[in-house]
């Protein structure tokens, strides 16, 4: 292996010193640091207003704030949760540390743009954050029309941070790219490519040709509300339908920016720990691009009673039932490489079977979603707030949380802590179902979203679900000390504590400024998992 | 509506099914089949009661998508959860290597590929019925504003926040929006609809259990959207004489039917009576459309009785509905939200043979003037 010649300890952590050498650095790994700090900063404070939410609603009529500031804060959750934390936390978090080193690369093609698009991402944050010292914003984080244009408050700048971190998404796109077309080690082929590097570029394609249409509709928004261009608002000749299409043109896409990350993290992590060969690789790979080009062509089912039309409807129906097609290969083929494996049930396995179990609940009842008649009286409940939390919670910060618990070695050299891992894996899973599985019941009920009041028959299952936050909660906090904690308690990690075959294992913890002390050639693909050679199985606690 | 934990209790029943692990497998299969017969007689546990015949075909839907999701559920978290189990970690024991599996591959690509494809076949079916008002369907006008709905009957009476319908007897409703996005929709009989400022959306139902059936809005719309609360009163046949004739024992006819129907509580039925107007207007719909005709001077140019004006504008008589078409040779059917943009926007649309001399009268005619105006072209056979 390639660390041999580990000895001299400089490593990308005390390569240079000083504040500024992190805001300076064209570092991939830094940048991807820095990129974490900024997504699980902003986690705290969506999560924060989740739970205002959830304390709001948690007895009928006002319980705690009045329906103004309900309304606010229910836009900030939305818009931190997707645009400042879901949709960089993978990708550009994760992604940025990860994926030039598992191309065996010695940083991303383009270090510096990958540096501004850090700064175009902190900036539009900040932006749109500031909104909430100049009267805030309650449009919901969708924006629709008219009601955005006519409401009072700082909407245009949360609608223009959300604007500026567009490009942001996009040059990492780009960006991610470049390098996986050039800057594969020698022997690296396409078909020996690790499925996080498959999932980051059907991302990373998304990204480049979804977001400027978000881009182009955020900035008409902001025309019509400032030069009254009669666009979308009725009142002066527009169509408050058509924001509709374009805004989820945009955001339809941009739910698989946010699912095909983790599914890349699941697909390496599930092999490793099952010390077997990933299960239907070709399958998972296509499958990404499948759930990509299909992710284009479904928006309008966020649209079913909208008055789209009946052929729209069709045919968009018909068009998103086939998405759950590689949907389930995925999941079916996550499942089958666990057979006739040797698991160890480490941290980044629970929270990978964390992920199978709820994003099995978020797929399950989008076919409910997709089916026409079943969505006319589902939508606009809880039944959706429920279905894209299973996904976008259950799915994309599971699988946030198995690879910061996976990678975790490899970024600081040292273990975390495995039993606080898994006590706070159990308080999130359980928190989780507590929370949201409630909230599909009321939502058949016909309890509707973004109800700052809700009738007394809801009360059981509301009160329910706002206990099941606070376990969450818990679990999040037990989550994030045990990993503070970690940096200074972990044991000395070695280079490879998992024995995993990709690349970035093949390098020391933490790695070298440029990433490997010699370069790597690849030889074999990456899931040549044969027998569980020489390591001692984890103990069951 | 029986709101309640039911359906909860049914879904951790099954899951609890789970531990006879293969069995439990053909059981929730077996589940879903049942789920989905059971429909045809009883409310479905967890939901709202069903009033319509389409609610009927929404809870059979429902019930075998939930049937379906669970035999899933079990059988990829079963497999997990087994396979945790049974291939553990020990020392010295060896992975099996096995990479792929075309045909298993094959096969869990083409078998939901097909389920899915039938759900979505019948999903259609059921939407086809949500949507297809029958042609004698009775019309009444919604208009909703932040924050309440207006209705607006053929009588010319109007009510605010609840909407009296007759059972058994096919009601479409038309509805538009003054001010921004809102949505309408009542669980009880599985619909739901945006209502859209600039253009006219519809809704139909049919009810079958008679009493109160709660309306939510359901689109985002400001500081009290989820106080647009409305009811749609189903009123069994005696009762609905009652109502066209405006007297007041409505109360009682209420009372009963929300007994029967196990809705609502008893405070919101008392409530009901007073709410009703028990005058009538002294116009129609249609008459207050004609009166409207009158008075925003649409009479000089428009005949309701099929003359000439001398090419000034076409006669009215027959045009709702009718086919037609203009300059730009574009073929347009003349529906709610045509004959609102002729009004509000007329060079938008020029029939064929006439010229683009007509004003806007946009912001001088408010939505119930704009219903009952269209209820008069309507007339005007």
């Amino acid at each position: 292996m390639a660390h041999t010649a580990v000895a001299h300890g400089d490593n990308y952590l005390n390569h240079s010193h000083g504040m500024m050498s992190w805001l300076k650095t064209l570092d991939h790994k830094r940048i991807g640091l820095m990129y974490l700090f900024t997504v699980l900063g902003y986690f705290l404070i969506g999560g924060l207003f989740a739970l205002l939410i959830r304390l709001e609603l948690m007895f009928p009529g006002q319980t705690l704030i009045d329906p103004n500031t309900y309304n606010k804060v229910f836009t900030y959750h939305g818009a931190i949760m997707v645009f400042m934390v879901i949709i960089p936390a993978i990708p550009a978090a994760l992604g940025n540390f990860v994926l030039p080193m598992m191309l065996g690369a010695k940083d991303v093609a383009f270090p510096r743009l990958n540096l501004a698009s850090y700064y175009i991402y902190v900036f539009g944050a900040l932006f749109a954050t500031s909104a909430l010292f100049f009267g805030g914003a309650d449009t919901g984080w969708t924006f629709y029309t008219p009601y955005s244009i006519r409401t009072s408050g700082a909407v245009i700048s949360v609608i223009f941070g959300a604007f500026i971190m567009g490009f942001s998404s996009i040059l990492t796109g780009l960006n991610f790219i470049v390098t996986i077309h050039k800057l594969r080690a020698p022997g690296l082929s396409w078909a020996r490519l690790p499925l996080f590097i498959w999932a980051s570029y059907a991302t990373s394609i998304i990204q480049i040709l979804a977001t400027p249409v978000l881009a182009i509709t955020l900035l008409l928004l902001i025309f019509e509300r400032v030069f009254q261009v009669g666009i979308f608002d009725p009142k002066i000749g527009g169509d408050p339908v058509l924001f509709q299409h374009f805004f989820w043109f945009y955001s339809h896409p941009a739910v698989y920016i946010m699912i095909l990350p983790p599914m890349g993290v699941i697909s390496e992590v599930i092999p490793v720990f099952s010390r077997k060969p990933i299960f239907g690789y070709k399958a998972i790979a296509y499958s990404s691009f499948g759930i990509a080009l299909i992710a284009f062509v479904v928006w309008g089912h966020h649209l079913f009673v909208s008055g789209q039309g009946e052929l729209a409807n069709f045919v968009f129906s018909l068009l998103t039932m086939l998405v759950a097609v590689p949907t389930g290969v995925k999941v079916f083929s996550w499942v089958g490489t666990m057979y006739k494996g040797s698991i160890r049930l480490n941290a980044p396995m629970l929270y990978a079977l964390g992920f199978l179990q709820l994003f099995t609940i978020g797929g399950l009842t989008g076919v409910f979603l997709a089916t026409l008649a079943i969505d006319v009286h589902l939508t606009d409940t809880y039944f959706v707030i429920a279905h894209f939390h299973y996904v976008m919670v259950g799915g994309a910060l599971m699988g946030l949380l198995a690879g910061m618990h996976y990678w975790f070695p490899k970024m600081t050299g040292k273990m975390y802590l495995e039993k606080g891992a898994r006590i706070s894996f159990w308080w999130i899973l359980a928190g989780f179902n507590i929370t949201f599985f409630p909230q599909f019941i009321v939502g058949a009920q016909g309890m509707p979203r973004r109800y700052h009041d809700y009738l007394p028959e809801f009360s059981t299952l509301n009160l329910l679900s706002t206990v099941g936050s606070w376990f969450l909660a818990i679990g999040f906090f037990w989550a994030a000390i045990n990993l503070w904690r970690s940096l200074k308690l972990g044991e000395k990690a070695g280079d490879n504590p998992w024995n995993a075959l990709t690349l970035e294992w093949q390098s020391p913890s933490p790695p070298p400024h440029e990433n490997f002390l010699v370069e790597p050639v690849v030889t074999t693909w990456p899931y040549e998992y044969k027998a569980e050679a020489g390591l001692t199985p984890v103990r069951p606690w | 509506m029986s709101f309640g934990v039911r359906q909860f209790r049914v879904e951790m029943k099954m899951k609890t099914m789970s531990n006879k692990s293969r069995s439990g497998l053909m059981s929730a299969a077996m589940m879903a089949i049942l789920l989905s017969a059971g429909a045809a007689f009883a409310n479905t546990p967890g939901l709202p009661i069903r009033a319509t015949e389409v609610a009927t075909q929404w809870d059979a839907l429902y019930n075998f998508l939930v049937g379906l999701s669970v035999f899933f559920f079990i059988l990829v978290v079963g497999a997990m959860l087994y396979f945790v189990k049974e291939y553990r970690a020990k020392p010295g024991v060896k992975t099996k290597y096995i990479a792929d599996h075309h045909l298993l591959e094959g096969l869990w690509t083409f078998i939901p590929f097909v389920l899915l494809m039938v759900i979505f076949v019948w999903g259609y079916a059921v939407y086809d019925k949500m949507i297809s008002a029958p042609s004698n369907a009775m019309e009444i006008r919604v208009i909703g504003k932040q924050w309440l709905w207006q209705f607006q009957y053929d009588d010319g009476r109007s009510t605010i926040n609840e909407v009296y319908v007759p059972v058994n007897q096919p009601v479409k409703l038309v509805m538009t929006s003054t001010d921004v996005l809102h949505s309408f929709f009542i669980p009880n009989f599985r619909v739901k609809q945006d209502v859209v400022p600039g253009m006219y959306s519809s809704v139909w139902f049919e009810a079958t259990v008679p009493g109160k059936h709660q309306v939510f809005c359901t689109e985002y719309c400001g500081a009290a959207h989820s106080q647009m609360l409305a009811q749609v009163i189903a009123l069994d046949s005696e009762d609905w004489e009652n109502w066209k004739r405006g007297k007041k024992i409505l109360a009682e006819g209420i009372r009963k039917a929300g007994e029967a129907a196990a809705v609502q509580s008893d405070k919101t039925v008392a409530s009901a009576a007073a709410a009703i107007p028990a005058t009538h207007p002294q116009l129609t719909l249609v008459e207050q459309g004609k009166a409207q005709f009158q008075a925003k001077g649409c009479i000089a140019c428009h005949t309701p009785d099929g003359s000439s004006r001398g090419g000034m504008g076409p006669t009215l008589k027959g045009v709702f509905g009718s086919h037609s078409e203009m300059i730009n040779g574009a073929k347009v059917v003349a529906d709610e939200n045509y004959i609102r943009e002729s009004i509000e926007n007329p060079t938008a649309k020029i029939k064929k043979g006439f010229n683009p001399v007509m004003p806007t009268f946009k912001g001088q005619v408010s939505a119930t003037e704009m219903n009952a105006l269209i209820a008069y072209i309507k007339s005007l056979k």
